[in-house]
C-alpha cells in the first residue's frame, strides 16, 4: 500500500490532474457550504429586517442570540428546543429498537423476505411532504386511526393525537417518578459501562441526556410537589444551571477517561476549565446569566406522540435495513459457537450480534439524529406553522424570515440549528475518520 | 419651494396627462404574471377575471401563478424571496392595510397608484376609509378588489330552534346558553387550526374593548397591560372552554369547522364571510335557510373588514399590462365579475347588488352603514412583524391560560414592531 | 416472486389508468377500458420486465446480503406461525397509510371528505381525480424528471471522479478536505437558504430549473463523493498500479480500469440521489417558479389549497410517489448495500 502510493506520487502530471479534477468540487462546496454559512452568520449579527432592496444591516453583536435565549420574543424558540430534545430522544430510540426487532424477525429465513423488506423500507421513498399530508389526516381525532376499531366492531377511540396541549402529567407520588428514576439509573449504568470500556465519546453522549433528565427532576420537583399543573414541566429559568451541570458532567467524564487511559497530564489540564466552570457555578454564575423575565414551564407535550409515530413509521425501515445487512455480515460460525456455549436464539442476537453492530447503531443514530434535529417539512405538513406544542426551530426559521420579515433573527435561529447539528456530526466525523486512518 | 419649480411641475403633469390617453390606447402585449394564493374553491373568481382580461387584451398571455398552503404563508415566502432576488411578479395579491404598507411600501418596493385612482375617477367610488387604509405618505399603493367581513357568527337556524337557544347578542349571553348546548351534546362554538383561533380572538377583543379600544391598540394609544385588555383574555378563555379547542381544533381546516356547524355537531362558528361563499357555492345551501348569520356577539353595528388588493411592484417586466390589469380590477365591471364568485362584496360603492346573493346584499348594506374597523388576523391593522408573532402570543395564552403573560408578550412584540405606544 | 407481483400490479394499474383515459377520449365506456387495460398492462409488464427482473434479481444477489443456507433453528410449527403472524401484522401497519391514500384517491369528492369513513373502500372507482391530477401535474412531472435525472447524473459523475481522487490519488491536505466536504451533507439547509437564493439570482438562474439543478448537484456532492470513495477504497491498488505500468495516466486509469468497475457504485448513488432530489421541497419552492417547479411543490399546492376534496391531493401523492417507489422496488437490494456504503466507516 505504502509503496504503491509512493509510486503514484512520482507520477507528477497525474497528481496535478487529480487535484484539478477535485478542485471544482472543493471550490463549489467551499462557496455553497462555508461561504454561505459565513454569510448567514454575518447576517445573524445584524438587525436586518424588512424587504428593502438595500436594507440597513447594522451590526448589533450577539443581541439576536441573547434575545432568543432570554427575551420575551424567544419563548417560541425555547419551547421548540425542548420539543426537539424530546422528539429526537423518542424518535431515535423508537427507530433503533423497532428497526432491530424487524431485522431479527426477517433474519429467521423468512419466505418472501424481499417483500417484507420492501414494505418496511418503502415509506422512506416518500417525501416528508407526502407523509405529512397522510398522517395529518390519519391523526385527525374524529377520523383516521381513531375510527379504526369501528372496522372490527369496536368503539372509536377519542385520543387527541395532535390536538393536545397537555404536557406529560407527572405525579411525584405515583409510578412515573419511579420510571424516571429507573431510566436515569439505567442511563447512568450505561455511562459507567462506557467509561469502563474507555469509550469516552459514547459515555459523553449518554451522560448528557442523563444529566439533563436528572437536572429536570432535581431542580423542579419542589414545584411539582406543590403545583399539580406544573408536573412534568421544567422551568426555563433553571436552564443556565442545567447547561452548566451538563458541561461539568461532560468534562468530568472526559477526565475520568483520560485517567483511565493513563493520560494523567491531559486529565489535569482538563481539570482546570472544569474547576473554573464549577467555581463560577458555585459563586452563583448562572444567576447572573441573562434569563427569561418570568417562569416558563416546558415539558414533553403529548401532541408530539403522533408526530413521533409518523416519523418512526417513515424511518424505522432504514434502521431495519442497516441492521439486517449488519446481521448478515456476522459469520455463521460465531453464532454456532454461541449456541454451543448455551445461548438461546434471542441471546445470540442481544449478547453476540448487537454488540458487534455497534458501529452500525452509531452511524444510524447519527444519520437519524441529524435528520430529527433539522426536521422541517414533516412538522410543516402535519401541523402547519404555528402549532407550538409540536413546532421545531426549522419551522420557525421559515416563519421568522418569510412571514415576520426578520431575516437576521431567522439567520440566528438557523445558526443555532447548525451548531446543534455540528455538535453531533463533527465529533462523529472526527473519530470515525481517525479510526479509519489508524486501521 | 420656488415658483419655477411649481410651474415646472404643473407643466410636467399636464404633459403627462396629455401623454396618458395615447399611452392607454396602445394595447398592451406580452406576458403578465399575476401572483396570488387563490386556488381550489377560491380559484374560479380570479379565473373569471382573467378570462375577461383576455377578452379585452388578447395579445397578453396571463400567467396565473398561485402558491397555496399554510394559509398564505408559502405564497408570502415565495413572493418575498422573489422580491429580494429582484424578480417581482407583475402584480400580486396583498391584504390592504399594514400588510401592504408595513412590508412592501416602506421597503420602497411599490409604485404609487394615485395617478390611476385619479385618472379612473376612483377617488369617490371607493369609501374614504378604504382609501385611507391603502394610503401612506401621500400615495395610494394598491387597488382593492373585495371586502370581507371578519366578525360574523354562523349557525343553522333550524338547529338552534331544536336546541331551544337563540342567537346571543353578547358574549355574556353566549356563556349563558353554553351549558344548554353542551347538555345537548353539541359543541357550542367550533374553532379550527391556529389562525382561526386568532380570528375568533379578534371578534372577542372587538366586543370587549369596543371600537375605540380596538383602534387604540393599533394606534399605540392603548396599552396591552390595561385592565380591560387583561380581563378580555379571561372572557376569551371562558369562551374557549365552550369550544372544541382541546378536542380536535388543531386538525380542522376552516371548512371542516364550518362543516361541523352544518352537520349539527356544533352550534356556532365565528369566521369571515368567505364561509358564506363556501356554504352557498360549494355546499349549495340557501342563505337564511341552510345557514344563518349575525354579527359576532357584542359587535353589532361594527364592520371588521379586510380587503384583498393588488399592487404594482417596481421594476416589473410588463408595466403596461399590469396597469391594464389593475384598471380592470378597480372597475365596476371587474369587481362585479369577481365578487359574486368569490363570496365577497365589492370595495366600490356603486356595484350592482342584484348580482349578489342574500348574504352579500346584507353585508353590502352593513358596509355602508356600520362603523368600520380593520382586522388583525388578516393584515389590516398591524405590520406583519406583529401579526405573525401574535400567533406565539396566542400559544402562550393557550398553554398557560394566563391573560397577564399573554398581554405582556403582546406588549413586548408591539414595542418591537413600533406600535407599542 | 413477490417482486414480480408488485410489478404486475403496477403494470396493470398504469395500463388500466391509461386505457381509461384513452377510452374516455374516444367516447367509449371507460370502465370497460380500465378492465381491458389492466389485462394488457399486466401482460405487457410480464413480457417486457421479466427478463430485466431476472437479470437484476441475479445481479443483486450478492454474497453477504441474502440469507445463508441454514436451517431455521426455531423450526417448531407454532414458532413459525407466530413469526409470520407478527410479520404480516407489521406489514399491515406499515401499509395502512398507503391503503388510505390509494382508496381515498379513488373515491368520489364527496366520500373523500368524510373523516369517519377513511377506512371504507370506495363505493365505486372514480378515476377522474387521477385524470385531473395528471392534467395539472403533467408538466411538473416532466420538470421533476428533468431535474432529477440531470442532477443525479451530474453529481454522480463528479462524485465518482472525486471518489477516485480521494481513494487512489491522496494529495496533501486530502485528510482535511474530505471531512470538510462531508460536513456539507449534514447542514440544515435553512442555514444557507437566503445566500443560495441570492447567488442563484445573481447568476441569472433564478426561477429556472437550472438553478435548482445546480443546487442539487452541489449539495449532492458530499454523499456521492463519500459513496464512491468508500467503494473505490475496496478496489485493489494493484490494479491501478498495473494500469500505470501499462502507461495509462490519471484519466486512462479511470476510463479503462476504475470506471468499468463502478456500475454498482453508480446504482447506489443513483438510487440515493434520485429519491432525495425527487422528494426535496425547500430548495424547490424557493428556487423555481410556476413554469419550472417540480412535482413536490405542485403537490403541496394541490394539497394545501384549503382543499376539502381530498381525493385529488391523494391521487397527486400517488403520482408523486410512483417513480421513487419503482426505484425502491426494482433496485431495493442495491439500496441496502448503498446505505452501508453511505455511512462513514466507524
Amino acid at each position: 500500500m505504502q509503496l504503491s502510493v509512493e509510486r503514484l506520487r512520482r507520477a507528477n502530471p497525474d497528481r496535478v490532474f487529480a487535484v484539478l479534477t477535485i478542485l471544482p468540487s472543493i471550490i463549489l462546496l467551499g462557496i455553497f457550504v462555508y461561504g454561505f454559512i459565513g454569510q448567514t452568520f454575518a447576517w445573524s449579527l445584524t438587525d436586518w429586517s424588512g424587504l428593502e432592496a438595500h436594507a440597513d444591516k447594522n451590526y448589533i453583536g450577539l443581541d439576536n442570540y441573547k434575545a432568543l435565549f432570554s427575551d420575551f420574543q424567544g419563548f417560541r424558540f425555547r419551547q421548540e428546543l425542548v420539543n426537539t430534545f424530546f422528539f429526537t430522544l423518542f424518535f431515535l430510540v423508537g427507530c433503533l429498537v423497532l428497526g432491530f426487532l424487524l431485522a431479527v424477525l426477517l433474519d429467521q429465513n423468512v419466505k418472501g423476505e424481499g417483500f417484507f423488506r420492501t414494505v418496511f423500507l418503502f415509506p422512506m421513498a416518500l417525501s416528508f411532504a407526502v407523509t405529512g399530508t397522510i398522517w395529518r389526516w390519519l391523526l385527525n381525532p374524529k377520523g383516521g386511526i381513531n375510527v379504526l376499531p369501528e372496522l372490527f366492531g369496536g368503539d372509536a377511540w377519542s385520543y387527541s393525537w395532535l390536538n393536545n396541549r397537555k404536557a406529560y402529567e407527572f405525579n411525584w407520588h405515583e409510578v412515573p417518578v419511579t420510571t424516571l428514576l429507573l431510566i436515569i439509573f439505567l442511563l447512568l449504568f450505561a455511562v459507567f459501562q462506557f467509561v469502563w470500556r474507555k469509550k469516552y465519546l459514547a459515555s459523553v453522549y449518554m451522560g448528557v441526556p442523563t444529566a439533563l433528565l436528572f437536572m429536570w427532576m432535581w431542580s423542579d420537583w419542589a414545584t411539582w410537589d406543590t403545583d399539580p399543573t406544573m408536573r412534568g414541566k421544567f422551568n426555563w429559568q433553571n436552564a443556565p444551571q442545567y447547561v452548566v451541570a451538563v458541561i461539568v458532567i461532560g468534562f468530568l467524564l472526559y477526565m475520568v477517561n483520560l485517567l483511565g487511559q493513563g493520560k494523567r497530564r491531559a486529565a489535569w489540564i482538563t481539570a482546570i476549565p472544569t474547576a473554573i466552570i464549577f467555581g463560577w457555578y458555585l459563586t452563583g454564575g448562572p444567576d447572573r446569566f441573562p434569563n427569561v423575565p418570568f417562569p416558563e414551564q416546558f415539558g414533553f407535550n403529548l401532541a408530539l406522540v403522533g408526530i413521533i409515530i409518523a416519523s418512526i413509521w417513515q424511518l424505522s425501515g432504514y434502521t431495519m435495513a442497516m441492521y439486517l445487512a449488519g446481521i448478515r455480515g456476522v459469520p455463521e460460525e460465531l453464532r454456532e459457537a454461541a449456541r454451543v456455549d448455551g445461548c438461546n436464539e434471542w441471546q445470540v442476537y442481544t449478547l453476540i450480534i448487537l454488540p458487534m453492530l455497534r458501529p452500525i447503531t452509531l452511524s444510524a443514530a447519527i444519520v437519524l439524529g441529524h435528520i430529527s434535529l433539522k426536521v422541517f417539512d414533516l412538522i410543516f405538513a402535519i401541523a402547519g406553522t404555528d402549532y407550538l406544542p409540536v413546532s421545531v426551530p426549522g419551522v420557525q426559521v421559515y416563519v421568522t424570515m418569510f412571514r415576520s420579515n426578520k431575516f437576521a433573527v431567522g439567520s440566528a435561529i438557523a445558526v443555532v440549528l447548525l451548531v446543534m447539528v455540528a455538535s453531533v456530526i463533527i465529533p462523529y466525523l472526527a473519530t470515525s475518520l481517525r479510526a479509519e486512518h489508524e486501521v | 419651494m420656488s415658483k419655477r419649480f411649481v410651474s415646472f411641475m404643473i407643466v410636467l403633469t399636464m404633459a403627462l396627462l396629455a401623454v396618458v390617453p395615447t399611452f392607454a390606447q396602445d394595447a398592451p402585449s406580452g406576458e403578465l404574471e399575476i401572483f396570488s394564493w387563490w386556488a381550489g374553491d377560491e380559484g374560479p373568481a380570479l379565473e373569471a377575471l382573467i378570462v375577461k382580461y383576455n377578452e379585452m387584451y388578447p395579445d397578453v398571455t396571463v400567467n396565473n401563478a398561485t402558491v397555496t398552503g399554510g394559509s398564505g404563508v408559502n405564497a408570502r415566502a415565495v413572493l418575498k424571496t422573489r422580491m429580494l432576488g429582484g424578480d417581482p411578479p407583475d402584480s400580486f395579491q396583498v391584504h390592504a392595510g399594514q400588510e401592504l404598507i408595513g412590508t412592501w411600501v416602506i421597503a420602497d418596493r411599490m409604485e404609487d397608484l394615485t395617478f390611476l385612482f385619479e385618472e379612473e375617477g376612483w377617488m369617490d367610488k371607493f369609501p374614504q376609509g378604504l382609501i385611507d387604509l391603502l394610503s401612506y405618505e401621500g400615495g395610494i399603493w394598491s387597488v382593492p378588489v373585495n371586502i370581507h367581513r371578519s366578525n360574523v357568527m354562523w349557525y343553522v337556524p333550524a338547529n338552534l330552534e331544536a336546541w331551544g337557544v337563540s342567537v346571543p347578542a353578547s358574549w355574556a349571553e353566549f356563556l349563558e346558553i353554553c351549558p344548554t348546548l353542551q347538555a345537548n351534546d353539541v359543541t357550542p362554538l367550533v374553532v379550527g387550526e391556529n389562525w382561526t383561533v386568532n380570528h375568533l380572538w379578534e371578534s372577542v377583543a372587538l366586543a370587549e374593548l369596543g371600537v375605540d379600544g380596538w383602534n387604540g391598540l393599533w394606534a399605540g394609544e392603548k396599552s396591552w397591560l390595561d385592565d380591560d385588555v387583561v380581563a378580555m383574555w379571561d372572557t376569551f378563555g371562558q369562551i374557549l372552554d365552550c369550544s372544541n379547542i382541546d378536542v380536535d381544533a388543531a386538525t380542522l381546516s376552516w371548512q371542516q369547522a364550518t362543516d361541523a356547524v352544518i352537520a349539527g355537531d356544533a352550534a356556532f362558528n365565528v369566521m369571515g364571510d368567505w364561509a358564506a361563499g363556501y356554504m352557498f357555492t360549494t355546499l349549495g345551501l340557501e342563505p337564511g335557510v341552510g345557514f344563518g348569520w349575525a354579527p359576532s356577539p357584542g359587535t353589532g353595528g361594527v364592520f371588521m373588514m379586510l380587503s384583498d388588493s393588488f399592487g404594482l411592484p417596481k421594476d416589473i417586466k410588463n408595466h403596461d399590462a399590469a396597469v391594464a390589469w389593475l384598471k380592470l380590477l378597480g372597475s365596476q365591471e371587474g369587481q362585479d365579475i369577481f365578487n359574486p364568485l368569490k363570496g365577497s362584496i365589492a370595495g366600490r360603492l356603486d356595484s350592482d347588488l342584484s348580482l349578489y346573493n342574500a348574504y352579500l346584499q346584507s353585508a353590502a348594506a352593513d358596509w355602508q352603514m356600520d362603523a368600520v374597523v380593520g382586522s388583525l388576523a388578516h393584515g389590516a391593522v398591524a405590520p406583519e412583524s406583529f401579526s405573525s408573532e401574535f400567533a406565539t402570543v396566542m400559544e402562550i395564552y393557550l398553554g398557560s391560560r394566563n391573560g397577564m403573560s399573554a398581554s405582556n408578550a403582546a406588549q413586548a412584540i408591539a414595542n418591537q414592531a413600533g406600535i407599542g405606544g | 416472486m413477490e417482486l414480480l407481483f408488485a410489478w404486475l400490479i403496477f403494470g396493470a394499474l398504469i395500463g388500466s389508468l391509461g386505457t381509461y383515459l384513452l377510452y374516455e377520449q374516444m367516447g367509449r365506456d371507460p370502465e370497460q377500458g380500465a378492465l381491458i387495460g389492466a389485462g394488457v398492462g399486466a401482460a405487457g409488464t410480464l413480457v417486457l420486465l421479466v427478463p430485466l427482473w431476472v437479470y437484476i434479481y441475479r445481479e443483486g444477489r450478492q454474497p453477504g446480503y441474502t440469507p445463508k443456507d441454514r436451517q431455521p433453528l426455531e423450526s417448531r410449527h407454532y414458532a413459525r406461525i407466530a413469526l409470520y403472524t407478527i410479520l404480516i401484522l407489521m406489514t399491515m401497519v406499515y401499509l395502512l397509510p398507503i391503503y388510505t391514500v390509494v382508496s381515498t384517491s379513488l373515491k368520489s369528492p364527496q366520500d373523500a371528505g368524510k373523516l369517519s369513513a377513511v377506512w371504507d373502500l370506495p363505493s365505486s372507482l372514480h378515476w377522474e381525480s387521477y385524470k385531473t391530477a395528471i392534467d395539472e401535474l403533467g408538466p411538473k412531472i416532466r420538470n421533476s424528471f428533468m431535474l432529477t435525472i440531470s442532477a443525479t447524473v451530474l453529481s454522480a459523475i463528479m462524485g465518482s471522479l472525486n471518489g477516485y481522487v480521494l481513494a487512489k490519488w491522496k494529495f496533501p491536505g486530502a485528510n482535511i478536505v474530505f471531512p470538510l466536504m462531508l460536513f456539507g451533507m449534514f447542514i440544515p439547509y435553512q442555514s444557507i437558504l437566503i445566500p443560495l437564493f441570492q447567488f442563484v439570482q445573481d447568476i441569472e438562474l433564478g426561477g429556472t430549473i437550472y438553478g435548482l439543478i445546480m443546487a442539487h448537484v452541489v449539495y449532492g456532492l458530499p454523499i456521492t463523493t463519500l459513496i464512491f470513495r468508500n467503494y473505490y477504497t475496496e478496489v485493489p491498488t494493484e490494479m491501478i498500479e498495473a494500469g500505470s505500468i501499462d502507461g495509462a495516466g490519471f484519466f486512462g486509469i479511470y476510463r479503462w480500469i476504475v470506471f468499468p468497475l463502478s456500475l454498482p457504485g453508480f446504482v447506489v448513488v443513483i438510487i440515493w440521489q434520485f429519491t432525495q432530489i425527487w422528494n426535496e421541497f425547500l430548495f424547490a419552492v424557493t428556487l423555481t417558479n410556476e413554469n419550472s417547479q417540480p412535482i413536490t411543490v405542485a403537490l403541496a399546492l394541490l394539497a394545501g389549497g384549503e382543499a376539502v376534496k381530498w381525493n385529488l391531493p391523494m391521487a397527486g401523492a400517488v403520482l408523486a410517489a410512483l417513480p421513487t417507489l419503482v426505484v425502491y422496488i426494482v433496485l431495493g437490494r442495491f439500496f441496502i448495500r448503498g446505505l452501508l456504503a453511505g455511512s462513514v466507516k466507524g
